[in-house]
C-alpha cells in the first residue's frame, strides 16, 4: 500500500537535509512501527506523507497504492485515504470543532463522488465514536483543539481517525502526553481500525504504546534512514538494551 | 500687502451648501436647533477635514467624498426582517420615522422630528470637538429619527432594532436613547440599503446608573454608498455597555465611537469587525474618555482585507488626571488577504493618572499556514480551508458576546458577507 523508495528531504528554508535515502514498504492490513532516537527524522517523514510544504523531496519517490503522491496538496493525499495522527493538534480558535467535522467528512465525500451526510447521521456517527472514545461530547462545542489538554487532542485526533475512515493512518507520537487509561482507550479506538484493506504506520519513540498496539513490523529510523526492520521483538529489544546497539550497527 | 484667497470648493462641498438652502425651509426646530445649524452649515462651509486635520489623517474626508448625491424624496427603501428574529423593530426609512410606535412595557418612543420642533433635543446636538465633521454634517441636515427612554428597572426580553434604511439620495438621522437606572436592553443599530446614497447617522446612548447594554451596529451599506456614522454614549456609575460594530459593506465609511465614562464602576467593551472587499475605504475612530476613577475598558477589533480596499482604526483613550485605577486595554488585528488592500492603526493613549493599567496592541498577519496545513490534511481543499480560518478569526470576537441567538443571527450577516465575497 505504500513504498517508499530511496527517500530524500529536506527543510524547504534552509536546505538541511532530514530524510537521507529512506527506504520503507508497508502492506495494507500492516501495522508498522517506526522507532528512533529524537532527531532522527521520524515526524518529519510523517508531515512528508501528510504533504506540508515546509518540506521538499529532493530525490527518490513515495507511492501509495502504485501511484506517486508527490505532486498531491495535503488536500488530495487526504481525500486519497491518507491521515496524519499530529503529534501537536493545532489549535485553531474560531473554528468549531463539529463545524470542523462536518465540513471534513463532508469534504472527503465529495472527492469521493458521494451525497453530503445528512444532520441526524453525521450528529450520530460523531456520538458513537464520541462513545467508544470516551469523549464528552460537550468538548466538541468547543473551538477546535482550543483549551483541550494533551490526552484530549489526541483523543480527538483518532476520533477524526475514526470519523474520516482513511486508508492509511500514520499516528505521529500518538501516545506522548497520554496517561495509562487514556493509552489504553486510544490503543482500543486504534486496533478497532485495524483491517485487512487498512495499514497503519504508528511512530513513536518508546516501546510503551506497542504493548497496546502490536506492530506486525518495526522499522528503527536514525539520521533520516531506516538502519534496521524487524519483527515486533525488535521494539523490546530497543525497549530493554536502547537505540545504541542497533545505531552502532549501522554507523 | 493683503493676499485674498477664495476658498476652493469641491464639487461635495458646493453640493451640501447649496442643499442646504434647499432644504432649509423643511428642516425642523425651533430657533435654537435652527441656530445650531446655522453654525453646523458654517463649519462645512470652512470646508470638509483634510489629511491635514489630525483624527482625519488616514481618511482625507474633502478628497474621498468626490459627490454628494441630490435629496431624493421618492425613494423607497424595502423594509427588511431584523438581525435577531422577534426584535421589536424602528425603522427610519429614506430618513423619515414612522408615525406608528410599537408598544413594550417601560419603553417611551418620540419621533426625532418632534424633539427638533420642540427643541428639547438641542443640548444633545452640540459637536464632541472642532474636529466633528460627522456631527457637524448631522446637525445641519437631521430631520429625524428616534428618541427611546428606557424606564428605570426595564428588563427587555427581546432586542429593540434601530434600522436606518436608505435607497439612494441624502438621509441625515440621528437615534437617542436614554437608559434608565438598572435597566437592561440590547439594541441593534442596523445601517442598510441600496443606492449610491450619503448616509450621516448619529446615535447617542445615554446610561444612567447600572444599566446594561449590549449595542450592536449592524452595516451593511452597498458598495455605492458613503456612510458617515458616529456612536457617542456616556456610561454612568457601574453602567455597563457592550458594544459590537461590524462594517460590511459601503464605498466610504466612517464610524465614530465616542464614550465617556462619567460614573465609577463604569465598563466598556468595544468589539469590532471590519469585512472590507472591493475598492472601498473604511474607518473606525474611537476616541475613549475614563474621566472618573475605577473605570474599565477593552477594545478589540478584527479585520479582514481583500482586494483594494482600505482600512483604517483610530483608538485614543484619555485617562483623565483624577481617573485612577483604571484599566484599559486595546487590540487591534488585521488579516491582510491581498496585496493590494491594507490596513493603518493608530493606537493612542493620553494617561494623566499614575495609578492605571493600560495597554494596546496590534497585529497585521496573513493566514497561519500550520493551520491550512492542519484543515487540509483533513481533506478541506484549499479555498474551503482558507474560507474557515478567515471566518474563524473574526468569528471569534462574536462567540465572545455570548448570547446564542446574538451570536447566530451575527454569523448568518458573516456568513453572507463570505459568500458574496469569499
Amino acid at each position: 500500500m505504500l513504498e517508499i523508495r530511496n527517500l530524500h528531504a529536506r527543510i524547504v528554508d534552509d536546505g538541511t537535509e532530514i530524510i537521507r535515502g529512506l527506504n520503507l514498504t508497508v502492506k495494507a492490513g500492516e501495522v508498522a512501527a517506526i522507532m528512533g532516537p529524537n532527531g532522527s527524522g521520524k515526524s518529519t517523514l510523517s508531515y512528508i506523507l501528510a504533504g506540508r510544504e515546509d518540506y521538499e523531496v529532493t530525490e527518490g519517490d513515495i507511492l501509495y497504492n502504485g501511484r506517486s503522491i508527490l505532486e498531491m496538496d495535503p488536500a488530495e493525499r487526504a481525500t486519497s485515504g491518507i491521515f496524519l495522527a499530529f503529534q501537536y493538534p493545532m489549535e485553531i480558535p474560531g473554528v468549531a470543532t463539529m463545524e470542523f467535522l462536518k465540513v471534513a467528512m463532508n469534504e472527503q465525500r465529495k472527492a469521493r463522488g458521494e451525497e453530503p451526510l445528512k444532520i441526524p447521521e453525521f450528529l450520530k456517527r460523531v456520538k458513537d465514536a464520541a462513545a467508544l472514545l470516551d469523549m464528552d461530547m460537550a468538548m466538541l462545542k468547543r473551538p477546535l483543539n482550543v483549551g483541550f489538554s494533551g490526552g484530549e487532542k489526541k483523543r480527538a485526533e483518532i476520533l477524526q481517525m475514526k470519523l474520516l475512515e482513511p486508508k492509511l493512518c500514520v499516528l505521529d507520537e500518538t501516545d506522548s502526553g497520554l496517561d495509562i487509561d487514556a493509552l489504553k482507550i486510544v490503543s482500543e479506538g486504534v486496533n478497532a481500525l485495524r483491517a485487512p484493506d487498512r495499514a497503519i504506520v504508528i511512530i513513536t519513540h518508546y516501546q510503551r504504546l506497542l504493548q497496546y498496539i502490536v506492530p506486525d513490523s518495526v522499522h528503527v529510523l536514525y539520521r533520516g534512514q531506516v538502519v534496521k526492520s524487524g519483527d515486533k521483538s525488535l521494539a523490546l529489544d530497543l525497549e530493554a538494551n536502547g537505540y545504541a546497539g542497533v545505531i552502532g550497527q549501522a554507523a | 500687502m493683503n493676499i485674498h484667497t477664495t476658498p476652493q470648493r469641491t464639487p461635495a462641498e458646493t453640493a451640501l451648501i447649496d442643499a442646504f438652502s434647499d432644504r432649509l425651509s423643511l428642516l425642523p426646530g425651533d430657533g435654537t436647533v435652527m441656530l445650531k445649524r446655522d453654525d453646523a452649515i458654517e463649519a462645512i462651509k470652512s470646508g470638509l477635514p483634510t489629511r491635514r486635520i489630525e483624527s482625519w489623517h488616514y481618511t482625507d474626508l474633502r478628497r474621498l467624498l468626490t459627490s454628494v448625491p441630490d435629496f431624493d424624496t421618492a425613494a423607497a427603501p424595502k423594509a427588511i426582517a431584523p438581525v435577531v428574529e422577534g426584535s421589536a423593530v424602528l425603522p427610519v426609512l429614506n430618513g423619515v420615522s414612522s408615525a406608528k410606535m410599537p408598544e413594550i412595557e417601560g419603553i417611551a418612543v418620540q419621533r426625532l422630528s418632534e424633539k427638533l420642533t420642540d427643541g428639547s433635543i438641542a443640548p444633545g446636538l452640540d459637536l464632541y470637538g472642532a474636529d466633528d465633521a460627522i456631527g457637524a454634517l448631522n446637525m445641519a441636515f437631521v430631520a429625524d429619527g428616534y428618541f427611546v427612554d428606557i424606564a428605570d428597572g426595564t428588563e427587555l426580553d427581546k432586542p429593540i432594532e434601530l434600522q436606518n434604511l436608505q435607497a439612494g439620495g441624502q438621509t441625515h438621522v440621528r437615534l437617542s436613547v436614554r437608559v434608565g437606572v438598572g435597566a437592561k436592553a440590547v439594541i441593534v443599530e442596523r445601517q442598510a440599503g441600496e443606492g449610491a446614497a450619503l448616509v450621516s447617522s448619529v446615535s447617542q446612548l445615554l446610561l444612567d446608573e447600572g444599566a446594561e447594554v449590549m449595542w450592536l451596529i449592524v452595516q451593511e451599506q452597498p458598495d455605492t454608498a458613503t456612510h458617515l456614522a458616529q456612536f457617542k454614549a456616556h456610561l454612568g456609575k457601574n453602567a455597563k455597555l457592550t458594544l459590537f460594530v461590524m462594517n460590511a459593506g459601503g464605498k466610504l465609511v466612517r464610524q465614530e465611537i465616542v464614550v465617556r465614562t462619567t460614573g465609577e464602576g463604569a465598563d466598556f467593551t468595544l468589539r469590532g469587525i471590519n469585512l472590507l472587499a472591493g475598492d472601498t475605504h473604511t474607518d473606525v475612530t474611537m476616541v475613549l474618555d475614563h474621566a472618573v476613577p475605577h473605570t474599565a475598558s477593552t477594545e478589540v477589533i478584527r479585520n479582514v482585507v481583500t482586494g483594494r480596499a482600505r482600512g483604517v482604526f483610530q483608538g485614543r483613550i484619555n485617562v483623565h488626571q483624577y481617573a485612577q485605577k483604571t484599566n484599559a486595554k486595546m487590540a487591534c488585528n488585521t488579516l491582510l488577504l491581498s496585496d493590494d488592500g491594507e490596513f493603518s492603526t493608530k493606537p493612542e493613549l493620553e494617561i494623566f493618572a499614575d495609578d492605571v493599567v493600560c495597554g494596546h496592541g496590534a497585529t497585521v498577519t496573513e493566514i497561519d499556514h500550520s493551520h491550512l496545513f492542519y484543515l487540509m490534511a483533513r481533506g478541506i481543499d484549499e479555498k474551503a480551508a482558507r474560507g474557515l480560518l478567515v471566518k474563524a478569526f473574526v468569528a471569534e470576537v462574536i462567540e465572545e458576546l455570548d448570547d446564542e441567538a446574538i451570536v447566530e443571527a451575527l454569523e448568518t450577516r458573516l456568513d453572507g458577507w463570505f459568500a458574496a465575497h469569499g
